[in-house]
């Protein structure tokens, strides 16, 4: 297994620039997830790293060796594609030793690999079963055996779960995380499911026009969004957004919108007056009766959708539509007069002309820790 | 508008049945959703309303007339497919006004005019109207079909996956956007879905549809809370419901039929272990920003429960877990009460 370093990585194909100047490390037994809209570059950042294409500048270091330059069956890294095309005259068995026969391994290793593989992805019962009778999810576990009876140094995942149905996806990546905890792989995952990148990764790089916006562990980029561009991507609901014109003061804890004064944490940077942005996830919302002590915006409920563990609340403001999460036994009927407030230990601050964040204590160190005990 | 009953309807292509044995009846203004994976028989129930498919056995009526054997046009259905379906040399504005210009409809331009103005002021196409239609987003694109419907005023609206084809962020939006639409013109409709938030969020009542059969039909809540079986109960809820032996909590009181347990995940109490009470020890956690996802495992089955990511505990980490609300399934999978 093995770290990966990418420095300065640029891709241009003819006067687009795919990614531009794109730097980070994947660490030993890391699952590393590049995530973002389509377009963003992802796809072309994993395809350099796996050596199918060739950056315009910067290199790329597999456990210390520059490898920027090296053909992709050089590098000793295993592709892992959407749809992956499984040979379907042969059985599960011939498939997954694929790679090993062209690679002249000897018959009783590929044997013992082959079975290895196999109990690991927990498919040994159809391994002499052809193919083309299998299930989306079983044809995925057969390419994954693939790759992984190679026993590579790395493994690239091109969304590989993105034609399976949501109820599906969400078990697979479950499975995909399991057996990355077995066989602690370093693993570079592409996905633009916000969702998958959550609940698999050790550490997530966002990108947006080929750019990392912001590279972190889960809780770390939902938390504490370096960008507004983040801060929507990431969240289901995303991050609701108050636009104000305001001053950002250091030292300050608190904004005012309308009159109202809002607590945040407190701030370490000056902006001068201009437009402001706060930035509230769904379940920092409280909700209650208009006209209540420390409500700070009044609003309207436009509709409730229920979701069984919960309820989203779509909530028309004068400063426009926010989604709230409460739990699904509230009463919660569109057209009800509320009030709102904010949970104050982690509303974000952004610059509304940038879209970057404002920092504030949130971002240090030690309240990331205290956040999570 | 106009309600909707189907009795006693079934449908057989070749040797497999698409639809068996199915009565429901849509109320007036109500928004029923069939939900059930692909091939479970819920567009050939759609198409069996609109006429599109005519039933081996069982009625159809709209309005309390029986339409079993008209053809769609007779029908004033209308309906929305999951691949929109526009003229490409027409405009936005056209495109939405063309069923008001069916040679039988024969609407007034400046009634044409206002009504397709409102239809796309309720999509936010306003700005759009003068545009190709091939000059739209996908999600634009949907938009105009779902208008399309919209502009006249049938008796009963079909829609067959129309928001699938789009991405979450857009879905989301329209998802409310179409609920509202529905209440605001009381609309009577029935929606075809295999997407359990579309169903829970937008429907009057689930219809859950397995192999042809309704098996359950009521409130998003009563399904939710109150399924009839261990399919129904899987159907709902995102991380689904957990399925455990029966023998996994033997102290708990269980009706003597009981099988499986079925709980839902915010109804387990999950607690660090203390005094030696351990039932299990947290093998994964998934943290989804707003919540945590904690993977527990009791005695070789896994669990999931959700839990606040502030709550500090850690993989390894022993815990115990009591149920609150348990379901109770027996050996064929039926509810026990």
């Amino acid at each position: 297994m093995a770290e990966i370093r990418v420095d300065n990585l640029v891709k241009q194909f003819g006067s687009f620039t795919a990614v531009r100047d794109t730097s980070f490390t994947v660490e030993d037994g890391d699952f590393f997830c590049l995530l973002g809209p389509s377009g963003c570059g992802k796809t072309t950042t994993l395809r350099m790293v796996a050596g199918l294409e060739l950056p315009s500048a910067g290199s790329i270091r597999l456990d210390g060796e520059d490898v920027t330059f090296k053909r992709a069956r050089e590098r000793d890294i295993a592709m892992v594609f959407q749809l992956f095309a499984l040979y379907p005259h042969m059985n599960v068995r011939k498939n997954i030793s694929f790679p090993l026969v062209s690679m002249g391994v000897p018959k009783a290793e590929i044997r013992r690999r082959v079975e290895d593989a196999a109990k690991t992805l927990r498919i040994e019962h159809f391994l002499d079963k052809p193919v083309s009778g299998l299930s989306g999810g079983d044809r995925q576990r057969v390419a994954l055996g693939r790759a992984i009876v190679r026993e590579p140094k790395a493994f690239m995942m091109d969304e590989p779960l993105g034609a399976l149905d949501a109820e599906f996806r969400h078990l697979m990546c479950g499975e995909l995380r399991a057996l990355h905890d077995r066989l602690k792989a370093t693993t570079v995952y592409v996905t633009h499911d916000q969702l998958e990148a959550m609940s698999m990764a050790d550490k997530i790089a966002v990108m947006n026009d080929g750019m990392i916006e912001q590279l972190g562990p889960p809780q770390d980029i939902y938390d504490r969004p370096t960008s507004m561009f983040v801060g929507d991507f990431i969240g289901s609901p995303a991050m609701n957004f108050i636009h104000f014109d305001g001053a950002a003061i250091a030292g300050s804890t608190e904004v005012t919108i309308d009159a109202a004064v809002i607590p945040l944490p407190e701030l370490r940077e000056t902006r001068a007056p201009g437009p402001l942005a706060l930035g509230v996830r769904p379940e920092q919302v409280v909700i209650g009766d208009p006209g209540r002590q420390g409500g700070v915006l009044p609003g309207e409920i436009f509709g409730a959708e229920y979701l069984g563990t919960n309820q989203i609340v779509t909530v028309t403001t004068p400063r426009g539509m926010l989604k709230v999460r409460l739990p699904a036994h509230l009463r919660a009927a569109a057209g009800d007069r509320v009030s709102l407030s904010f949970k104050p230990e982690r509303l974000s601050l952004f610059d509304a002309a940038t879209g970057k964040v404002i920092r504030s204590a949130l971002h240090e160190a030690g309240a990331a820790r205290r956040a999570h005990g | 508008m106009a309600e909707i009953a189907l009795t006693q309807v079934s449908k057989r292509f070749g040797a497999v049945k698409a639809v068996d044995d199915v009565s429901l009846t849509i109320t007036d203004g109500e928004f029923v959703v069939l939900l059930g994976p692909t091939g479970a028989g819920k567009t050939t129930t759609l198409r069996l309303v609109a006429g599109l498919e005519t039933p081996d056995d069982g009625r159809v009526f709209i309005g309390g007339v029986d339409v079993t054997g008209l053809p769609p046009a007779a029908r004033d259905v209308t309906f929305v497919f999951q691949q929109y379906s526009l003229y490409p040399h027409l405009s936005v504005f056209d495109n939405l006004a063309f069923p008001l210009r069916s040679p039988t409809r024969r609407t007034p331009e400046d009634e044409i005019k206002r009504a397709v103005g409102e239809v796309a002021r309720l999509l936010r196409i306003e700005d759009k109207l003068g545009n190709r239609a091939t000059q739209l987003s996908g999600g634009q694109m949907q938009r105009v079909a779902i208008g399309r419907a919209l502009v006249r005023r049938p008796a009963i609206y079909l829609m067959d996956e129309p928001l699938s084809s789009l991405d979450a962020k857009l879905r989301s939006e329209l998802r409310i956007e179409l609920k509202r639409i529905q209440q605001d013109l009381g609309a009577t409709m029935l929606y075809v879905t295999h997407d359990q938030t579309e169903a829970m969020t937008l429907a009057s009542r689930i219809g859950v549809i397995h192999q042809g059969r309704l098996v359950q039909i009521g409130s998003p809540r009563s399904i939710y809370e109150d399924p009839a079986d261990i399919y129904v109960a899987t159907r709902l809820g995102s991380p689904g419901i957990n399925l455990v032996p029966r023998a996994l909590f033997p102290e708990i009181d269980a009706p003597a039929a009981a099988a499986t347990i079925g709980v839902r995940t915010e109804h387990l109490a999950i607690a660090r272990a203390s005094n030696g009470a351990v039932t299990g020890r947290v093998n994964w956690i998934e943290r989804l920003g707003d919540q945590n996802h904690l993977h527990i495992a009791v005695n070789q089955q896994q669990i999931v429960s959700l839990v606040d990511p502030d709550a500090g505990l850690g993989v390894g980490d022993d815990v115990s877990v009591s149920l609150r609300r348990p379901l109770f399934f027996d050996a064929h999978g039926q509810r026990v009460r």
